[in-house]
């Protein structure tokens, strides 16, 4: 059983690191197509920097992820300390609307919201609605129900006394929550950020709906190279990215693995006193 | 009391971002797209693209069947390792999710093409090359390789959490391996399954990239439909009562799913 | 020692049209240590609520210093609370958890450190002001709970069941400690807890509570001895409740039997409920008995033995330190002092009787207590 559950493991790895090998070789060849490698060089580097088009891209990228993470962030867990007090018919209609850029295809988010700004482009007589600023709503709506999932759960946990106790002391509700709140919460708040922040940068789908020319991301303009021959350097990108994000997940990882270490030793002194 | 208020301004935001997107998706599904006068043309030609949603339903329920037989062992092995273990595997499932997918359906096509990497190899050994790409087969592969990992992380979850008490007290009533898996494990980890179900189905049935790149026009899918509609057709009426459709179709097939599995709809999306 | 600090008057909570306090006036007098008493849903820990300002009353005052301040917010009054399950930050370390008051009132960082290091020399927690809250026992959490809010000086001090969480033995000792800190402190302490031997041990007054309302206030003492009603009768100690009918003063019939007591004040031939306590009852042999009884069951409980004896049909408890074997058949005589006259309340005939008495009455009381005590 083990060993059968062990094999099928090792087969779906290499399965899903096939496609990052072979991009990840593909960006060291001298030719042009990716299934023939011609020899090694790091000539694709080099060119990736030299291009500011493509550096460019990665910017609108990283702008577009960074503002949208961090407004959905703020709204969603102000919203969440909300929903966490509402009770019954309104939290559950409120966690219904959460969920439904969740559950909806993406395609349909997209689809959904390029009609909605062509419909107000055209009661505000404006021919060109698509761009930097319906991009960002997009990215934030569907940013919101990552950091309310993420924050909720955390709320519950937290032991309701502590903002009385709080605000038994002295603090103003608002000081209450930077003072205390915000610390209880805050691994729902960053792991949520986190994601929709990942989810923001990699989106393709619906930004693909909402964006016009004016403004463009790294994932819709890779989407057009379909109907041109990708450039070999974009290899050479995904492989950097595939690095950083590797370097970050790893760290992460070795920050909880210690963390989680030295919670257990602390529980392991106080089990022996 | 007054902080009830403070959901305010996302209910707002979700209302005029979320819910009245979908109410003018209603509207320009039963719009003309020339004249803008009320219509039921659009959801009246639906029965032309009847074989596409039917295409798309099978394609993605083979791909989602096939996630859950190898998401399962895979999640099982993960939840069984060691504690640091698990982390790392864990991560390493979620890494591609973090990849442009598009890239990485991309490097399929390299190696699946007719001149691609495997039937280079092939006709190096003398052999006909294999039509591997363009195909249905390659339009389910393509759907697995994407979305497994959404798969293997909701199972994972619900079975690293089920109680190894439960397993032992399983045991000590005379369960052998199998009966354990068949009496405990499975059933415990049928919430899993059903939101890896959601999460795979979902979006492979609305994918629209990659039919685009691994099928041929043959094996178009509803996704591509709607995609032309607004970018190449540019009837966006027609496209908004095909995503209504779409979208109506993926509440019955996840309500129906949810129908198997007790979790209420908080706890039901665990990426 | 008898100023008057807080004063509720007529106060009435409710919650979905559940009515949670059923109009409570109760006055609270400077440094007294004032405990509310009773079972879990009985509204106690409401009223302290209401008293911190974590609750805003549907109606009535809740007065301070003769001030109305309903309509004040926790973080305004002059009163500081400890938490249940102590509410500690655990962000914080044991010196910030205790300054954390001081400092969202902006006092000079030495002033801070004085009053911090006082406060942990009063609650023996010297040399842990840099442990993280995680690394500390329930009792030293519950030390640093107390020091947290009491190092703000309040004029008042809410405790809602401090000692819920120790274990037994040290729960005795956290009582003693708190009645010393209280005493040495010269502050106000309203005690909230379903325990009535704590309630006795600690208190200047103890209010007792049931469905809302205040059965019954006073001195741990009188409560004891003059129950106003069945309620507290059985809630306090344990009794048995009987009825009967007041003849004229100073002379009560139950049983058919004419007892003398030491009550007045009744209505001629009023009927009414009698209280017998289990360890007044002494002992006879049957001739010598006001009433004769067959033991039916005995339970040694260390000091005495619980002693179940049928009297017609009527079963009592007694404690005694006398054995009386299982079937053997005795007398009681009971003194005037020994027989407590109330007048009859909702609660009448439902408390008292111990027919259907079993060994473990004591621990199955709590255990429906803190059942719902969430």
């Amino acid at each position: 059983m083990r060993n059968f559950t062990r094999i099928i493991t090792i087969l779906v790895f290499i399965f899903l690191y096939i496609p990052m090998i072979i991009l990840g070789i593909a960006s060291f060849s001298t030719g042009k197509d990716i299934a023939v490698f011609e020899s090694f060089t790091f000539h694709q580097y080099r060119e990736l920097f030299r291009d500011d088009g493509l550096v460019s891209l990665l910017t609108n990228s990283l702008i577009i992820a960074v503002i949208s993470t961090l407004s959905a962030t703020v709204l969603g867990t102000v919203a969440s300390l909300g929903i966490h007090k509402s009770r019954g018919r309104l939290r559950k209609a409120i966690m219904t609307m959460t969920n439904i850029p969740m559950t909806n295809p993406e395609i349909v988010t997209g689809v959904s919201l390029a009609l909605l700004f062509a419909f107000v482009g055209i009661i505000l007589r404006i021919n060109a609605v698509l761009g930097f600023w319906t991009l960002l709503i997009a990215h934030i709506t569907f940013n919101l129900p990552y950091v309310i999932l993420n924050v909720m759960p955390k709320l519950a946990q937290m032991d309701p006394d502590l903002t009385e106790a709080a605000l038994d002391l002295g603090c103003t509700p608002v000081q209450a929550f930077f003072k205390v709140v915000l610390h209880e919460i805050m691994p729902g708040i960053i792991s949520g950020a986190l994601m929709a922040f990942t989810m923001s940068l990699d989106d393709f789908v619906i930004s693909y709906f909402v964006t016009g020319s004016g403004f463009v991301t790294l994932p819709v303009e890779i989407y057009s190279y379909t109907k041109k021959p990708i450039h070999p350097k974009v290899y050479a990108l995904f492989t950097l990215i595939f690095l950083v994000m590797l370097i970050l997940m790893v760290t992460m990882n070795l920050l909880q693995a210690r963390d989680n270490t030295r919670r257990r030793k602390l529980m392991l002194r106080r089990a022996g006193r | 009391m007054k902080s009830r208020f403070l959901s305010g301004p996302y209910v707002l935001w979700m209302v005029l971002f979320t819910l009245i997107p979908l109410g003018v998706v209603f509207y320009y599904a039963f719009t003309d797209s020339v004249t803008g006068a009320f219509t039921l043309a659009n959801l009246g030609s639906m029965v032309n693209y009847w074989p596409i949603f039917l295409r798309s339903i099978w394609l993605s329920i083979f791909a989602t069947v096939i996630c859950l037989i190898i998401g399962y062992p895979v999640a099982y092995f993960i939840a069984h390792c060691k504690p640091t273990t698990q982390r790392l595997l864990q991560m390493l499932v979620m890494l591609p999710m973090c990849m442009s997918f598009l890239l990485r359906t991309l490097a399929w096509v390299a190696l699946l093409e007719d001149t691609g990497i495997i039937n280079n190899v092939v006709m190096s050994l003398g052999l006909e090359s294999l039509p591997l790409i363009r195909n249905n087969g390659a339009v389910i592969l393509g759907m697995v390789y994407n979305y497994l990992p959404y798969m293997i992380l909701p199972l994972y979850t619900v079975l690293m959490k089920i109680d190894n008490r439960l397993v032992e007290a399983a045991q000590d009533l005379g369960c052998n391996s199998r009966q354990i898996f068949s009496k405990v494990t499975l059933p415990l980890s049928i919430p899993g399954i059903v939101s890896g179900i959601t999460m795979v189905f979902v979006p492979a049935v609305s994918t629209f990239y990659i039919s685009q790149k691994l099928g041929s026009p043959d094996t178009i899918l509803i996704g591509d439909v709607i995609e032309m509609q607004f970018k190449s057709a540019y009837n966006p009426n027609l496209g908004a009562a095909l995503s209504l459709v779409l979208m109506v179709l993926i509440f019955i097939c996840v309500g129906i799913m949810n129908r198997f599995s007790d979790e209420d709809e908080e706890g039901m999306v665990t990426v | 020692m008898s100023n008057e600090l807080i004063r509720l008057t007529n106060l009435v909570m409710e919650f979905d049209s559940d009515r949670i306090l059923d109009s409570i006036n109760l006055y609270i007098k400077d440094k007294e240590f004032l405990t509310l008493l009773g079972p879990s849903g009985c509204g106690k820990t409401t009223t302290l609520r209401v008293i911190g300002g974590f609750l805003t009353p549907t109606s009535g005052d809740v007065l301070f210093d003769g001030k109305r301040i309903n309509d004040v917010p926790a973080y305004q009054r002059k009163i500081n609370t400890v938490f249940q399950r102590y509410a500690l930050f655990p962000h914080l370390d044991v010196y910030d958890n205790i300054a954390f008051g001081l400092r969202i009132a902006k006092l000079p960082e030495k002033e801070i450190d004085e009053r911090v290091t006082e406060m942990l020399e009063i609650v023996s927690l010297k040399g842990f002001e840099n442990r993280k809250i995680t690394s500390l026992s329930g009792g030293q959490q519950q030390r640093v709970a107390i020091a947290r809010a009491l190092v703000n000086r309040p004029k008042v001090l809410l405790l809602d069941e401090p000692l819920g969480a120790l274990d037994l033995r040290l729960r005795k000792d956290m009582q003693n400690e708190l009645k010393r800190i209280q005493q040495a402190m010269g502050i106000t302490f309203v005690y909230v807890t379903h325990d009535q031997e704590e309630a006795l041990t600690m208190s200047d007054t103890i209010v007792v509570m049931d469905k809302g309302k205040i059965q019954q206030i006073g001195k741990p003492e009188d409560i004891y001895n003059e129950p106003k009603n069945a309620f507290v009768a059985d809630f306090i100690g344990e009794s048995n409740i009987l009825d009967g009918t007041m003849l004229e003063d100073y002379s009560v019939k139950f049983f058919g039997r004419v007892f003398k007591c030491v009550d007045k004040g009744f209505a001629k031939n009023e009927p009414v409920d009698v209280v017998i306590r289990p360890e007044d009852i002494d002992i006879v042999k049957p001739e010598e008995g006001h009433l004769c009884g067959t033991v039916t069951s005995v339970t040694f409980k260390g000091v005495h033995y619980d002693t179940i004896v049928d009297f017609k049909g009527f079963k009592w408890l007694i404690q005694t330190t006398d054995f009386c074997p299982e079937g053997s058949y005795i007398g009681i005589r009971l003194n005037p002092e020994d027989i407590h006259i109330m007048h009859k309340s909702e609660y009448s005939g439902m408390f008292g009787d111990y027919s259907s008495y079993s060994a473990e009455y004591d621990e199955i009381a709590d255990a429906e207590v803190s059942e719902d005590e969430e």
